[in-house]
C-alpha cells in the first residue's frame, strides 16, 4: 500500500488548519518525517490519504526572541537549531542535544516538533526542552492557539497528548533569563550510547540551573528514559535548590533522583540496573558542566 | 498546492506530475534515470542515497518527492560540472572531467565496491562547501551516518582532505603515501587505480537495480515468517485476482528440480503443501506484477496456514537426543575431526592446563547493495540473468536445474556488486526471477529490500567453542583440544566447508605436537549460515587467541613471546599434517607489530599490556592487546581449484582479459589487469577487464576462500604469458630472429631495431591467420582431504594485530584507539587496493568485536532492519597502521597469496585481550557487552569497598 495519496505543502498556519480540516481523511501533519515516513513504510502506521507538510509554514520555521522568550518554530530543522546563535546563548542544552539527534543528513530535515510529537521518553531534543522548562504552542483546526507546558504533551511511551489529526505543535517558548549581578544561568545536555543494537541513547540527562555565587538558585533536571513519559527529577531539584553543589549535596540529590526515577529494562539495550548504575556518573558530569558554565 | 513538481536537478529544470507515495530517490532514479543515487536501506540509516537539496545533504530515500518542489537538487552526476576545470594531471589517463573530490577518491583508492561512494562524495561535498579546511573530526562528524561496508574510512578521510587541499589551493590533488611492494616489478607491486574507479565516482557505474528492461515486471516473495512448521494450506487466489498481477507461482509450477544449494541440494526453491518449513525466510509463493507495489500487495494477499512445530534454536540443542530432526538425514550436517599426535601424552606432558568455553554470534554481511536479480527471457528460448553474484557459473547450474534446462540455455550476466563478503554466493532471487520470467515471457526484476536481505541470505555461523590447552611452564604448547558447535541454520549452504575451516584452524597458527578438534555443524531453525569473510576462522581465532592470553597470564609470560615461541614457521607440521615449505611470515608479522606498538605509543614493551589511565581522565583506562592468525588461501581439502582466463589483443592495440571470477569490490579486476600488463609490458590502461559473464568469460570458479588473486591472477598471468610467447614466435619467424630477441617494452614490441605497436602486432598475427587470443585454465597445486595428511591447502596467509583500547570504567564503554595490522600476503600486487582491504578488514573485525550481532529469538529475526543491526561507521574508526609482510609463495602470481579474509580474523581477540589488559574483564562472548563490563567493575568495587571503609 502506498503510504500516502495526497501531499500538501501549506505556506501558512491558516492553510494548515484548512488542510487538516478539509483534506481527504485520514490526514496527518508531517514535519521532517524521518520517523513518520519509516513508520508508514514499515507498516507501524496505517497508510493515510493526506500528508500535510509543515516545513514550509512561515510561522513554524523561525527562531526569534519574543519578549522574555526564545521562540523556536516546530518545523525548524534540527541542524538549524544546532547552529543558531540565539539557541546557543539561551538554551545550550538544546544546542548540545541537537548535535546528537540522529545523523547529519537526518538533522537537515528532522525537527524538534517531530521529536516531541513522537513522545519518546528518551528523545534527546525532548529531554533538553524539558530541562529548559519549555512551553509549547499548539494550533488546532479551530480556535485560538494555546500554550501548554511541554510536560503536558506526553501520555505514555510513544503516546502524545496531541491529536495529530486535528492539532499541531507550532513552536516552543523557552524563557530567557539574562545574566545579572545576582545570578547566572546555563544548561548542559549529555548522553551515553551503546554501539550495539537500536540507535537510541541508553540514558541521557539535561540540566538547567541558575547560579548565585556558590549556591544553586534554581535548577531543573531531566533524565531519559526515566519513566513512561519524559522525566523531571523534581525531588533531586528540591534537594539542590538553595544549596552549594558539593559531593555531599550531589550525592543526596542522586539518592532523591534514584528514589523518584522509574528506570526500566529495555531488552538488548540496557537493564534498569545498568541505568541506575550509569545515571550517577552522568548526573554528576552534567551538573558539573552546567555549574561551571554559570560561573 | 499543485499536483506537479517543478525542481532543478543538476542545473536542469524538470516539471513532473506528482506520484502518490513517491520519494525523491525514486524520482531521481526511476523518472530521471539518475541512478548514481543508491538505495541501501530505505530506512535512513546508511546514507547511500544522500543528495544535496538547496545546499544541504539529505537522505533522498526518506524525502517526499513533492517536498522538493521549487528546490535545487545536486546529485553525483552533476557534481563534476560544479567545479572549475582541474589543472591537468592526467597520468592515469582518466580523460574526463572530475570534481576534485571524485579525483581524490579515485587516486587514493577510497573506491572499492563503490556502492556507498556517491553518498560519501555528496556528503563530503556539502561539508567542504561550508568548511573548506576540515579537520579529521569535522569529517567524521559530517560522515557519521554515511556507511561504507568495505570500510576504507581512513582512506576516505585522506581523500577528502586531499580534495579540500586541491580546492583551496588550485593545486592538483595530492597523491596518497603508500609504499610499493618490496618485490615490485614493472607494473605489479606499484600503486594503481581500479579500472572501474572513475565510473564509480561519477555515478555512471550500473548495479543490477539500476537496469530496466522493456515490459519488465517486478517480483515479490511470500515468505513463511514462521521458523518451523508444516505448510497446511496455501491460497493464492486473491493474489492472482489482483489487477496488475501477471503471475503467481508455487512449488508445483517449478518445471525442473525443486531444490537448490551450493554443495548439498537441500534448500527448497519453494515450500509445497505438507512440506516442512525450516526458517522464517522460506519461500511459499512468488509473484510478478506490473509495479513493485502491486507485487508486494499481492504477496501479502497470499494466505497460508501452518502446523507449527517447536523450533530448534541452537546447535547444542540440535544435537540433543529426542529433539525434532529437521532434515531427513537428521540435524547433524557434519561431524568434523582433526587428529594429530596423542592427546593423553600431550596433556600428561603439560605443566599447566587451561580450559574455557567461548561464544560468537551470527552476523550479517550487510553489504550495502541488497540482492537484486533480473531474469530476461530471450526470443531464441534462452534466459539471461542479470545479477551480482560471487559464483556466476554456480548460479547458471542452479537456475538451469530449476528450469529443467541444459546449462547452456542460461546466461548469467554478472553486474557490479555493492559488496559481497561471502553473502552473495548462495542463490537469493535468481531462480525465483527466472521462474517468473519463464512463466510470463517478460523480464522480471526481484529486488530485496534491506529487511528481506537480512531475513533471507545465509549469515556467519554462530558458534560455541571450548578450548583446552596444555603447556610447559616456559610456554611451549604441548596439546590443544577444541570442541566446536556451529549453527548452520536451516540449510547446508557452505556450512560444512565453513565449519571445517573453523575446526582445522581452531588451535591457532601454532606448531603443536598434539591436537584434537571435534566440530558439530548442526542444522537449526535459524536463518542459514554460510560463507562470510573469515569463513569460520574468525570464530575459532577469537576462542584460541583469548586462550593464548589467558595462558600467558597464568604462566606470567609476555603474550607476544608466548605466541612467538609457538608460531608456525617454515618446516612446521600443521594440525592437519601439512608440512609448511615456504611463505610463513608469521614471526615477522608478530615482530613488526610488536615494534610498531612501542613506536607509536612510546611505551617500553613491558608496559604495553598494562593498564594506563588516560591523561586527565582517570576513569578512562587504556591498554594494548595482541592476537595472531592464519587463514588458508584457496578451496583446499582435495577440491580441484581451477580458474580460467582469456587474454585477447584487439585491432586497436588494446587488450581484454576475461574470467567469470567475481568482482565484489575487493579489486580482482585490478589484479587481472596488472598481471596482463606486467607480462606484456603494457600501460595498464590498455587492458580492459570483463568478468562474471557465463557466455563471454571462462569459469573462474567461486569467489571465496581468498582464492581469486592466486588462481585467477595466475590464470590471467599465464594466459598473457602464453600470448606473449605466441607473439614472440610469430615475430621471430617474420624477422628471422630467435624468439628471445623479441623484446616487450613500453607497450610496444621491439625486434632488432624494429618497433611495432600492438595494433601492428595484431595485423601481423591476423595476416598469418592467427587470432591473438589465449585461454588459459590454471589449476592450483593439488591438495589433500582432511584426515589424509599432506597438503590440505596450497598456501596460508598469516597475520598479527595489536589493538589499543580505552575502557570507561564508569560506563563500560569501549573505544578502540589504534590498530596495528601486519599481514603476510606473499607479495603486494596493488598496494593501493591492499590498503583498502586492510582498513576494511580491521573495521569489519572491529564491528564483530563491538557492534554486530544478528539476533534471532525463537527463530524470529530481531535484527531485521539496519537500524537494529549496527555496522561500524567512520566515528568508530581507530588509527590504523597497515604493515605489509611479503613472504612470497612459490606458485602464487608474483608470489602473492590471499588477503581478503586474513585481516579481520585477529581483530576481535586483539580488542578483547586489550579490554582484559585494561580492566581485567575477560570477554568470552561476542560482541562485547559494555553493560557486562560495567557490572563486573561495579561488583569488584562493591567487594573491595568494605576494606576501603576501615
Amino acid at each position: 500500500m502506498l503510504p500516502w495519496q495526497i501531499y500538501l505543502r501549506p505556506q501558512t498556519l491558516a492553510e494548515v488548519r484548512q488542510a487538516l480540516d478539509s483534506a481527504p481523511k485520514p490526514v496527518l501533519p508531517i514535519a521532517g518525517g524521518t520517523d513518520l515516513l519509516l513508520d508508514l513504510r514499515q507498516g507501524r502506521h496505517a497508510p493515510v490519504q493526506t500528508l500535510v507538510d509543515l516545513t514550509a509554514v512561515a510561522e513554524m520555521t523561525v527562531i526569534e526572541l519574543r519578549g522574555e522568550h526564545l521562540f523556536i518554530g516546530a518545523a525548524v530543522p534540527v541542524s538549524r537549531v544546532h547552529s543558531d546563535p540565539l539557541v546557543a546563548r539561551h538554551a545550550r542544552a538544546l544546542t548540545e542535544a541537537s548535535a546528537l539527534i540522529a545523523g547529519p543528513q537526518v538533522r537537515n530535515v528532522a525537527t524538534l516538533g517531530g521529536n516531541v510529537a513522537h513522545a519518546l521518553p528518551a528523545a534527546d531534543g525532548t529531554i533538553a526542552l524539558l530541562a529548559l522548562d519549555t512551553q509549547a504552542e499548539i494550533a488546532a483546526i479551530s480556535g485560538e492557539n494555546r500554550i501548554v507546558p511541554l510536560s503536558q504533551l506526553f501520555l505514555g511511551p510513544g503516546k502524545s497528548a496531541i491529536d495529530k489529526n486535528k492539532e499541531i505543535i507550532v513552536g516552543f517558548y523557552i524563557q530567557v533569563l539574562e545574566a545579572s549581578e545576582a545570578f547566572k544561568v546555563s544548561s548542559c545536555f549529555k548522553r551515553i550510547m551503546r554501539p550495539q543494537g537500536v540507535a537510541l541513547p541508553i540514558i541521557n540527562c539535561a540540566i538547567w540551573l541558575a547560579r548565585e555565587g556558590d549556591r544553586i538558585r534554581d535548577i531543573r533536571i531531566a533524565v531519559g528514559p526515566g519513566g513512561p513519559i519524559p522525566f523531571r527529577a523534581t525531588k533531586a531539584e528540591a534537594v539542590l535548590r538553595g544549596q552549594t553543589p558539593t559531593n555531599e549535596t550531589i550525592e543526596r540529590a542522586l539518592i532523591a533522583l534514584l528514589d523518584q526515577v522509574q528506570f526500566r529494562t529495555s531488552p538488548r539495550r540496557a537493564s534498569a540496573d545498568y541505568r541506575r548504575h550509569l545515571v550517577g556518573g552522568l548526573f554528576r558530569d552534567v551538573i558539573e558542566s552546567a555549574w561551571e558554565r554559570a560561573g | 498546492m499543485s499536483n506537479q513538481i517543478t525542481l532543478t536537478v543538476n542545473g536542469q529544470s524538470h516539471t513532473l506530475p506528482a506520484i502518490p507515495g513517491e520519494m525523491l530517490a525514486d524520482l531521481l532514479r526511476k523518472r530521471l534515470r539518475l541512478t548514481g543515487t543508491k538505495i541501501g536501506c530505505q530506512e535512513a540509516e546508511c546514507g547511500a542515497c544522500t543528495v544535496i537539496v538547496d545546499g544541504e545533504p539529505v537522505l533522498s530515500c526518506v524525502y517526499p518527492a513533492e517536498r522538493a518542489n521549487g528546490k535545487t537538487v545536486l546529485t553525483i552526476e552533476g557534481l563534476a560540472s560544479t567545479s572549475a576545470p582541474l589543472p591537468k594531471e592526467d597520468e592515469q589517463g582518466m580523460g574526463i572531467k572530475l570534481h576534485p573530490l571524485q579525483e581524490a577518491f579515485v587516486q587514493h583508492g577510497a573506491v572499492q565496491c563503490g556502492f556507498c561512494i556517491p553518498g560519501q562524495i555528496m556528503t563530503a561535498y556539502a561539508l567542504l562547501q561550508r568548511n573548506p579546511n576540515p579537520t579529521r573530526d569535522d569529517i567524521r562528524a559530517a560522515l557519521k551516518d554515511t556507511l561504507c561496508r568495505c570500510a576504507g574510512y581512513p582512506t576516505i578521510e585522506n581523500a577528502i582532505q586531499a580534495a579540500a587541499h586541491a580546492l583551496r589551493t588550485g593545486e592538483p590533488v595530492p597523491p596518497p603515501h603508500i609504499p610499493d611492494s618490496v618485490h615490485a616489478h614493472k607494473v605489479v607491486g606499484h600503486r594503481h587505480i581500479r579500472p572501474d574507479a572513475v565510473e564509480k565516482v561519477t555515478g555512471k557505474a550500473l548495479y543490477t537495480d539500476d537496469l530496466v528492461f522493456d515490459r519488465m515486471l517486478y517480483a515479490a516473495v511470500r515468505r513463511a515468517m514462521v521458523p518451523h512448521a508444516f505448510l497446511k494450506k496455501l491460497d493464492v487466489s486473491k493474489a492472482r485476482a489482483l489487477p496488475g498481477v501477471a503471475a503467481v507461482l508455487t512449488t508445483e509450477d517449478i518445471p525442473g528440480e525443486k531444490t537448490h544449494g551450493l554443495v548439498i541440494y537441500d534448500w527448497p526453491v519453494m515450500i509445497g503443501l505438507g512440506e516442512r518449513i525450516r526458517y522464517v525466510g522460506d519461500a511459499l509463493a512468488i509473484v510478478a506484477a506490473e509495479t513493485p507495489e502491486i507485487a508486494e500487495q499481492a504477496a501479502a494477499l497470499i494466505e497460508a496456514e501452518f502446523d507449527l512445530q517447536p523450533p530448534i534454536l541452537d546447535p547444542v540443542q540440535a544435537r540433543q537426543e529426542g529433539v525434532p530432526q529437521i532434515h531427513e538425514k537428521g540435524n547433524l550436517l557434519k561431524h568434523i575431526k582433526v587428529r594429530k599426535g596423542d592427546m593423553e601424552q600431550g596433556f600428561a606432558e603439560a605443566e599447566v592446563i587451561l580450559e574455557h568455553t567461548f561464544h560468537t554470534p551470527a552476523t550479517d554481511h550487510a553489504f550495502l547493495e541488497p540482492e537484486c536479480s533480473i531474469a530476461v527471457p530471450l526470443p531464441n528460448g534462452r534466459m539471461e540473468i542479470y545479477v551480482g553474484s560471487q559464483i556466476p557459473y554456480q548460479d547458471r547450474t542452479q537456475v538451469a536445474r530449476a528450469l529443467g534446462w541444459p546449462e547452456e540455455r542460461v546466461r548469467i550476466v554478472g553486474q557490479l556488486m555493492g559488496g559481497g563478503f561471502g553473502g552473495k554466493e548462495d542463490i537469493a532471487g535468481q531462480i525465483h526471477a527466472a521462474l517468473l520470467a519463464h512463466a510470463t515471457g517478460r523480464p522480471v526484476k526481484l529486488l530485496f529490500d534491506r529487511r528481506e536481505s537480512l531475513l533471507v541470505h545465509p549469515k556467519r555461523h554462530a558458534t560455541q567453542i571450548r578450548v583446552k590447552v596444555g603447556a610447559k611452564k616456559d610456554g611451549r604448547l604441548t596439546a590443544v583440544e577444541t570442541e566446536l558447535y556451529g549453527d548452520t541454520g536451516a540449510y547446508a549452504s557452505l556450512g560444512e566447508k565453513v565449519m571445517t575451516r573453523a575446526t582445522t584452524h581452531s588451535a591457532g597458527p601454532y606448531d603443536i605436537p598434539h591436537v584434537r578438534a571435534d566440530c558439530y555443524a548442526m542444522y537449526t531453525n535459524n536463518p542459514p549460515a554460510g560463507a562470510f569473510r573469515g569463513f569460520g576462522v574468525l570464530q575459532s581465532a577469537f576462542a584460541v587467541e583469548s586462550m593464548m592470553d589467558m595462558l600467558a597470564e597464568k604462566l606470567n609470560l609476555d603474550p607476544i613471546e608466548l605466541r612467538r615461541m609457538n608460531a608456525l614457521h617454515v618446516g612446521s607440521i600443521t594440525n592437519t599434517g601439512q608440512e609448511l615449505r615456504d611463505s610463513v611470515g608469521l614471526t615477522e608479522c608478530i615482530d613488526r607489530v610488536s615494534d610498531a606498538m612501542s613506536r607509536v605509543s612510546g611505551l617500553p614493551r613491558g608496559e604495553l599490556f598494562k593498564p594506563r589511565p588516560a591523561p586527565n581522565a582517570p576513569h578512562l583506562v587504556r591498554a594494548w592487546g595482541f592476537a595472531a592468525a592464519y587463514k588458508n588461501t584457496g578451496l583446499g581439502g582435495g577440491a580441484p581449484d581451477k580458474s580460467g582466463a582469456d587474454v585477447e589483443l584487439y585491432e586497436d592495440g588494446t587488450f581484454e582479459t576475461r574470467s567469470s571470477a567475481a568482482e565484489l569490490g575487493q579489486g580482482l579486476v585490478t589484479v587481472m589487469r596488472l598481471a596482463v600488463a606486467e607480462e606484456l609490458s603494457l600501460h595498464p590502461d590498455l587492458v580492459r577487464v570483463l568478468v562474471m559473464d557465463t557466455d563471454l568469460t571462462p569459469d573462474g570458479g567461486p569467489t571465496t576462500a581468498s582464492r581469486q588473486t592466486y588462481v585467477t591472477g595466475n590464470a590471467a598471468r599465464l594466459a598473457a604469458r602464453t600470448l606473449r610467447e605466441q607473439i614472440s614466435a610469430v615475430l621471430a619467424e617474420k624477422y628471422d630472429v630467435r624468439p628471445e630477441q623479441v623484446r616487450f617494452e613500453d607497450s610496444k614490441v621491439h625486434i632488432n631495431g624494429h618497433t611495432l605497436t600492438y595494433a601492428e602486432v595484431y595485423r601481423e598475427m591476423t595476416a598469418l591467420g592467427q587470432r591473438p587470443r589465449v585461454r588459459y585454465e590454471y589449476e592450483a597445486p593439488k591438495t589433500q582431504p582432511l584426515g589424509t595428511g599432506g597438503d590440505m591447502h596450497f598456501a596460508y596467509s598469516f597475520a598479527a594485530q595489536a589493538a589499543e583500547v580505552e575502557v570507561n570504567t564508569l560506563t563500560g564503554e569501549v573505544r578502540v584507539l589504534r590498530v596495528i595490522s601486519a599481514n603476510d600476503v606473499g607479495a603486494a600486487i596493488n598496494p593501493l587496493g591492499l590498503q583498502g582491504q586492510v582498513e576494511g578488514g580491521v573495521m569489519m573485525g572491529l564491528g564483530h568485536a563491538l557492534t554486530e550481532e544478528f539476533i534471532v529469538e525463537g527463530g524470529q529475526v530481531v535484527t531485521d532492519r539496519l537500524a537494529r543491526y549496527r555496522i561500524p561507521g567512520i566515528q568508530l574508526t581507530p588509527e590504523i597502521t597497515a604493515i605489509i609482510v611479503e613472504h612470497p609463495t612459490a606458485e602464487g602470481p608474483y608470489g602473492a597469496k590471499g588477503v581478503g579474509e586474513i585481516v579481520s580474523i585477529p581483530t576481535p581477540p586483539a580488542i578483547t585481550n586489550a579490554i582484559y589488559n585494561a580492566v581485567g574483564v575477560r570477554i568470552d562472548r561476542l560482541p562485547v557487552d559494555q553493560e557486562k563490563i560495567a557490572a563486573a567493575l561495579w561488583e569488584r568495587k562493591q567487594n573491595t569497598s568494605p576494606a576501603d571503609k576501615t
